[in-house]
């Protein structure tokens, strides 16, 4: 009975009633009662995960390696145990930034890259390829078998079949045809597709059936329950072998390896994304997914080992190829309706995964490749064309049967040196290429578009190097040459044994570098810089979630007029106007034309037609319209990141405070001063009234005992009178000099500055103090004071300072054997080049005496006003000497001539009070070096104190 | 759904019970002859887990407080 006719009929019934269902929940979908809104029908949908690899290949690999069919199902049931934290968080993503594919998604997050589009198609093209591939060899070979029943012939290789008697052919041809009319019939928005998600669904309803027919068939019909295949199996030498698990690290290695390789896989699969993610209708149905779909994946499981046994017990010697025990089973027991249903779920198998599989990467061809392409070409003009949709879909029809011709080209390379499983891990290795870029863009916001470009390049290549190209060589291909050798010869390039790493499976091996290359230059290229203000605010959308979502991309403005007929190019008229009146409901206003022109607005837009053109073009076009300021990273960061915000505006403050504390400061420090002068404003007048009563005391003291006694006589009245002329003249000279100090310090002295001689005025101020010291007997000595050195200084100022200095020296030496020197000397002070001469540029001079010398803490404050010096009140029984004011004057006018003035003592030998003032510029007459005795280092002693 | 965070962290301690069910070493303690109710151990575990790691899921996800 199943005459080719027969199996040719029941597969375009079975594509014809697909179709019918596919139509009728497209029809429910526009009236606005769908089919697929139901979490059951969800899961049911991501059955498209099992497709002729798990329905003929599963059991192939069981008889080769007993349960190592199983991690390719438990990685993605470890997968959505954790669906609520990756899963769930890409569908929100994708749905609030319309994703309609990964290369979309990938793009997207990283700045909306159309580079970065274009590669992740590429990469999952040339992937998903083998997978195709491995789909068609299984429907052609299921057909070949059954064509020759009730014979059991296993079909020759497809290499030695003339191309057009070749039925994968056929089968890739048909299959693109009911794709293409499947998958292309018009244009969404959102780019789902409702009736191909319901067709889907029944497509894994109708697998699960032929496939639990077959293994209670088996092991019911044929055996005596699992135990008697079991029990049969383990008396078979041949067959016991696979009833346990090679026990060696290699082999946990490579189970372990697929479980993680397998996770990945049904996320990032082109078909898996776009189940799960892209045509999700509502992100609660996953809640249901998170255990159906697990629990479809055990089901359909269970009968593998037992099938693959009862294969292998029924057919010794491996006369049958163990991918086709569950059609052959059958066959041989004459079983012709379990046969066709069998052949039936294998057809649902494979066409559930292309018609997905190609109608994603068909879209990420159109969205990331050809339209970004096509739209930079000027000469064709499609900027400027009105209708865009039917291109669309003209680029994606050719796209879907682009896909399976390569498909089936590599079927007819290298479909024949593996096994069904083998071919569809190459694939599953290719996709886990995106892991690190899609799972790192969901939870690192530091990942950027470059890091992205690096990570996938270097991972594509290594996958194809490793894997992709030893599958062609193996096949012959390729010479085989490069992978016995390496490439060049070179031991170390072996693509199966790279860098020298061996022990390993090739799977294993080549994800062992493939991951460890992508995720180094991800991580390594995305830390050499900062993202840019576009990459920061994906990345803010991305990994916060959708409450950050809302957020508006765009600062520009364009208004309906501008944005209506663009979208309708791409969408068809109808559809846009639908779409923005429904936008402006949501927005609560009564038509399109009250839409403002604004950021809001702008973004549906563009999220509109992100739907249909992909995220990246979409971002193009709308750009073409709407007149954007570019983004400031402030301003980005104020829209993204209140938090930001929030940081931003406490670092403010922060820095205000930090302000306010300084000016404190200044402000507590400038009181203290004001305090401080205060205070010595205080002490001083005390202190002058104090110095002032002293002699006014005195002076009238002698008075009244003047007055009141008139019988003193002449001697004692004299003295007394002598007492009072002197005491008044104290009092004139302090008031003098207080007078003097006053008008110093409040800046408002004369000054007649000209050039002066030092030495004149020295030898003038000796001049006027001889007598004084010839009454007490001190010799003054006057060392190299000659003519010559002069300063720019007030002539009367300095001799007052000379004086002073004199008198001064001459109050505190002992009489008799008191000796006070006076040096000038012309110094050169280094740094200070006088018009270029490195010569003296400073006038130095030293009064030096051998009085009792100054103790090291009073050095400094004998310059205080109204101090006197220790040696003064130690030994002084009579009234002062001095007024304590010579000292600050003399201070005050050599620092205004720029000089310094100082004391160098050693107590007990002696003082030297030094000056100096820089030199006048140009004057004649080169003083010779003056030595430079240090004032108190002289080494004879002089009596202590003055009487 | 997955909204409560609990839930999220039930599920993800599920996902680490999984990891160590299904890998070495424990698979290496039941990768050896003999039957266990007429099934090798290894098989026997494997699935038996399994099924039990979904049904828990299942507990967890359909829960009447979510």
């Amino acid at each position: 009975m199943l005459q080719g006719w027969v199996i040719v009929l029941a597969s375009f019934l079975y594509l014809g009633i697909l179709f019918a269902i596919a139509w009728y929940a497209d029809r429910r979908a526009d009236i606005g009662r769908s089919l697929i809104a139901n979490p059951v029908v969800y899961a049911l949908s991501l059955g498209v995960y099992c497709t002729t690899w798990t329905f003929y290949g599963s059991v192939g690999r069981a008889a080769a390696s007993g349960i190592g069919f199983l991690p390719i199902y438990l990685g993605p049931t470890l997968l959505f145990a954790l669906a609520g934290f990756i899963l769930h968080k890409m569908i929100r993503v994708a749905k609030a930034n319309r994703i309609t594919s990964i290369a979309d998604f990938v793009a997207s997050r990283y700045g909306k890259s159309q580079l970065l589009g274009g590669l992740v198609t590429v990469i999952a093209v040339v992937g998903v390829i083998p997978y195709i591939a491995l789909q068609l060899k299984a429907v052609s070979n299921s057909f070949a078998i059954l064509a020759s029943y009730p014979e059991i012939i296993m079909p020759a290789t497809a290499g030695a079949v003339p191309l057009f008697q070749d039925s994968a052919l056929y089968v890739a041809m048909i299959l693109a045809a009911f794709t293409i009319l499947f998958g292309t019939r018009h244009l969404d928005a959102t780019e789902r597709h409702e009736g191909m998600v319901a067709a889907i669904a029944v497509e894994s309803v109708v697998k699960l059936v032929a496939f639990l027919a077959v293994g209670a068939f088996v092991v019911w019909g044929v055996h005596d329950g699992v135990s008697d295949i079991f029990a049969q199996a383990a008396a078979v030498p041949e067959v016991a072998r696979r009833l346990a698990t090679a026990d060696s690290p290699a082999a946990y290695g490579t189970w372990g390896t697929l479980v993680f390789l397998s996770m990945f896989a049904s996320l990032l699969l082109p078909r898996q994304f776009q189940i799960a993610v892209v045509e999700n209708v509502d992100e609660s149905h996953l809640r249901r997914a998170v255990w159906m779909f697990p629990l479809y994946l055990f089901l359909i499981n269970l009968f593998v080992l037992p099938v693959a046994l009862a294969g292998m017990l029924h057919f010794p010697g491996g006369t049958v190829d163990a991918d086709t025990f569950v059609l052959t089973l059958p066959m041989a027991h004459q079983q012709e309706a379990l046969t066709l249903l069998v052949y039936i779920g294998g057809l649902s198998a494979a066409t559930g995964m292309v018609i997905v599989e190609t109608i994603a990467l068909s879209t990420m061809v159109c969205n990331d490749l050809v339209m970004p392409l096509l739209l930079r070409l000027p000469m064709l003009g499609l900027a400027a064309r009105a209708d865009l949709s039917g291109l669309l879909l003209e680029i994606r029809r050719w796209a879907i049967a682009l896909i399976l011709g390569l498909g089936y080209l590599y079927f007819r390379v290298a479909g024949e040196a593996y096994a069904l499983v083998s071919i569809g891990l190459i694939s599953f290795a290719a996709v886990a290429q995106f892991a690190p870029v899609v799972i790192g863009g969901l939870f690192w916001k530091g990942g950027t578009r470059d890091g992205a470009l690096a990570g996938l390049a270097a991972g594509f290549v290594l996958w194809a190097y490793t894997l992709l190209l030893p599958s062609f060589a193996k096949s012959g291909w390729l010479p085989d040459g490069f992978i016995a050798h390496g490439l060049f010869g070179i031991e170390l390039l072996r693509p199966q044994h790279l860098f020298g790493l061996t022990g390993l499976d090739e799977i294993t091996h080549c994800l062992v570098w493939s991951l460890l290359f992508n995720l180094g230059a991800y991580i390594g290229v995305s830390l050499q810089r900062v993202p840019n203000v576009r990459e920061a605010r994906q990345a803010t959308l991305f990994v916060g979630g959708a409450e950050a979502a809302g957020a508006p991309g765009w600062r520009g403005s364009a208004g309906v007029a501008d944005l209506l007929p663009l979208a309708g190019r791409f969408l068809g008229l109808d559809r846009a106007q639908e779409a923005f009146a429904r936008h402006a409901s949501q927005r609560g206003l009564k038509s399109v034309t009250e839409l403002p022109a604004d950021a809001r607005l702008v973004s549906f837009a563009e999220t509109l037609l992100a739907g249909a053109i992909g995220s990246a073009s979409a971002r193009v076009m709308v750009a073409s319209v709407v007149k954007e300021e570019p983004l400031g990273i402030d301003e980005v960061m104020n829209i993204l990141d209140e938090a930001s915000q929030v940081r931003a505006y406490t670092r403010e403050l922060e820095q205000k405070s930090l302000e306010l504390t300084r000016a404190t400061a200044e402000l507590r420090e400038a009181n203290a001063r004001l305090r401080e002068l205060d205070r010595m404003k205080d002490d001083f007048i005390s202190t002058v009234t104090h110095e002032l009563r002293t002699p006014l005391t005195s002076i009238r003291a002698f008075s009244e005992m003047l007055q009141e006694d008139p019988k003193i006589d002449l001697a004692q009245r004299t003295r007394f009178v002598g007492i009072i002329v002197s005491e008044t003249v104290r009092l004139s000279r302090l008031i003098n000099q207080i007078l003097d100090l006053a008008k110093l310090e409040s800046g408002r002295a004369e000054w007649t500055v000209a050039a002066v001689d030092v030495a004149e005025v020295i030898h003038e101020a000796a001049e006027s103090l001889t007598v004084l010291f010839a009454e007490k007997r001190v010799t003054l000595e006057l060392e190299g004071c000659e003519a010559g050195l002069t300063v720019l200084a007030d002539r009367d100022r300095l001799m007052q300072v000379m004086v002073n200095l004199l008198s001064n020296a001459l109050k505190f030496v002992a009489a008799d054997s008191g000796h006070v020197k006076v040096a000038l000397a012309a110094l050169c002070v280094p740094g200070i080049p006088l018009r270029g001469q490195v010569t003296a540029n400073e006038v130095r001079v030293s009064v030096i005496d051998n009085g009792p010398g100054i103790q090291v803490e009073d050095q400094e404050v004998i310059f205080d006003k109204f101090h006197q010096g220790a040696a003064t009140t130690d030994v002084l029984t009579d009234k002062p000497q001095g007024t304590g004011l010579g000292l600050p004057i003399s201070r005050q006018i050599i620092e205004y001539f720029n000089g310094r003035l100082w004391v160098e003592s050693t107590p007990g030998a002696g003082a030297s009070f030094v000056f100096t003032l820089p030199r006048q510029a140009g004057d004649n007459g080169e003083v010779p070096q003056g030595d430079t005795v240090p004032g108190g280092g002289r080494g004879h002693k002089s009596p202590g104190g003055n009487s | 759904m997955i909204r409560s965070r609990l839930t999220a962290q039930r599920l993800a301690f599920l996902f680490l019970l999984g990891c160590f069910f299904f890998n070495y070493p424990l698979l290496s303690v039941f990768n050896r002859g003999g039957d266990f109710f007429g099934l090798p151990p290894l098989y026997a575990w494997l699935m038996g887990s399994w099924l039990a790691l979904i049904a828990q899921m299942a507990w967890v996800v359909e829960r009447k407080e979510n």
